[in-house]
């Protein structure tokens, strides 16, 4: 956390003008990546993500396959120009961690029974970050794999929510981010609501949390109708 | 340009009721309602409903005639590759019809590595895919060249009876073998051609009357 006496709400209105519910532009592409399976291209504002998703393929080693079902590999990583000063690309423990959060955001989602001693391999790559790149990645992964023809319980949706300045907010972007007081990532399934990813980082009274996650899944709803719609544009 | 669109339905959508009509292929069941699995065309026969997807894998089954490539010859069969996370083998016994003295004869002599081979599924043990020659179409492929489609779209690319495939195959003076797996076998006049119209209806399957459009194609 930076600081945060900075004014970020003036008179109801964010840094770039939106109010406090509003989620930035999005921007939803898939099949983008002609050698892969499945591919997505997902945009909130300024933040980037390209998903690929390869499989389910043969799996070696042999020993970390599972008998009885598929396994997820997943790897997150943001692209070295992606933030001001030089990313270097090699995997540190943030990534390592978002890799590992995002795989079990998508695992619930997944009918991995169905290919015993195989490997769905998800990459996730954060071209430009703007705040909020874990929940742009999971949208990004989420339509690479109904775009790769794996079954799918649901879709995933993922929305970040916050506190800044006082203010329950969503969707922060990267000055939001850093100057917060709490950012709560949310990934859910829309169907069942169930939430598979929640983090948060930061300070928030338990009544906050829980209106987040109310705003945040109400406001979901957008991004997943943003979803559909990017699915369907595949096939037109 | 405008073509009509069959109805496509999304991973968790859904698409009916277990009180009225019968959840079938790529569909799950939830609370009575019936769900889809896939991104996939939404098709209704009779009280079944089912979705067929878009894209993906193949999955095998049993008595699936698949095109495979051998990968390797053993002490006793040959490792094969059907286009599936899984490696089939075919053993020496469902391979040959002849007795062979296994001391006496070098396996190359009937399947070496990079062969193509028309084959079926016998049994599949989780993972495990057997093979076998026995059956009357079954035979190894000299020649040709192999594209691979989506397998989820075979069905198309064959259509009623054979009808998509055989006028492909009358027009461009062509010998054609699909296997179940989407690898394609293509010898003949004007491969070419087949190759590009078997590439569009991989692309345009969902559209309504493909047949028409591929008539058109095959004409031009």
């Amino acid at each position: 956390m930076m600081r945060t006496d900075e004014k970020l709400i003036i008179k109801g209105k964010r840094l770039d003008g939106r109010k406090a519910m509003d989620i930035r532009e999005m921007e939803m592409k898939v099949g983008v990546i002609p050698n892969a399976n499945g591919s997505a291209y997902v945009r909130f504002g300024k933040t980037t993500a390209y998903a690929a998703v390869y499989g389910p393929r043969e799996l070696n080693p042999r020993h970390l396959q599972e008998p009885d079902r598929a396994i997820i590999r997943c790897y997150y990583n943001m692209a070295p120009f992606s933030v001001s000063e030089r990313k270097r690309p090699a995997p540190g423990r943030r990534g390592i961690e978002i890799s590992k959060v995002t795989k079990a955001a998508i695992e619930p989602a997944l009918f991995l029974k169905e290919f015993p001693e195989t490997t769905i391999d998800i990459f996730i790559d954060i071209i430009q970050a703007d705040g909020s790149t874990r929940v742009a990645g999971i949208n990004a992964a989420s339509l690479a794999l109904a775009d790769a023809g794996i079954p799918m319980k649901d879709l995933i949706i993922a929305l970040s929510g916050g506190k800044i300045n006082d203010t329950l907010v969503i969707d922060l972007c990267g000055k939001e981010d850093n100057c917060s007081n709490a950012d709560i990532p949310i990934a859910f399934l829309p169907n069942t609501k169930e939430i598979t990813l929640l983090q948060m980082d930061g300070r928030v009274t338990p009544q906050e949390v829980k209106d987040t996650i109310k705003n945040v899944l109400n406001a979901g709803e957008q991004v997943y109708k943003k979803q559909k719609e990017a699915l369907k544009n595949r096939y037109k | 340009m405008a073509e009509k669109v069959r109805e496509i339905v999304l991973p968790g959508e859904k698409i009916g009721n277990t009180k009225t009509e019968k959840a079938s292929y790529g569909t799950y069941i939830k609370d009575q309602d019936i769900i889809s699995k896939f991104l996939g065309i939404h098709k209704k026969n009779n009280d079944y409903i089912s979705v067929i997807p878009l894209s993906g894998i193949y999955t095998p089954k049993k008595y699936d005639k698949i095109i495979g490539i051998i990968t390797s010859v053993e002490k006793a069969g040959w490792i094969v590759n059907t286009n599936s996370p899984w490696k089939g083998f075919l053993s020496l016994s469902e391979g040959v019809r002849d007795f062979i003295d296994l001391r006496k004869t070098d396996l190359k002599r009937f399947f070496d590595v990079g062969d193509i081979i028309y084959t079926e599924i016998v049994d599949i043990r989780r993972g495990d895919i057997q093979l076998s020659m026995k059956s009357p179409n079954a035979r190894k492929l000299e020649d040709g060249v192999l594209i691979k489609i989506t397998p989820s779209k075979v069905p198309r690319l064959i259509g009623k009876e054979g009808s998509m495939i055989n006028s492909i195959k009358d027009q461009t003076k062509t010998i054609i073998r699909v296997g179940q797996n989407g690898v394609v076998w293509l010898t003949g006049e004007h491969i070419e051609k087949a190759m590009d119209s078997i590439k569009l209806i991989d692309e345009k399957s969902h559209i309504f009357g493909l047949t028409d459009k591929i008539n058109n194609f095959l004409s031009d």
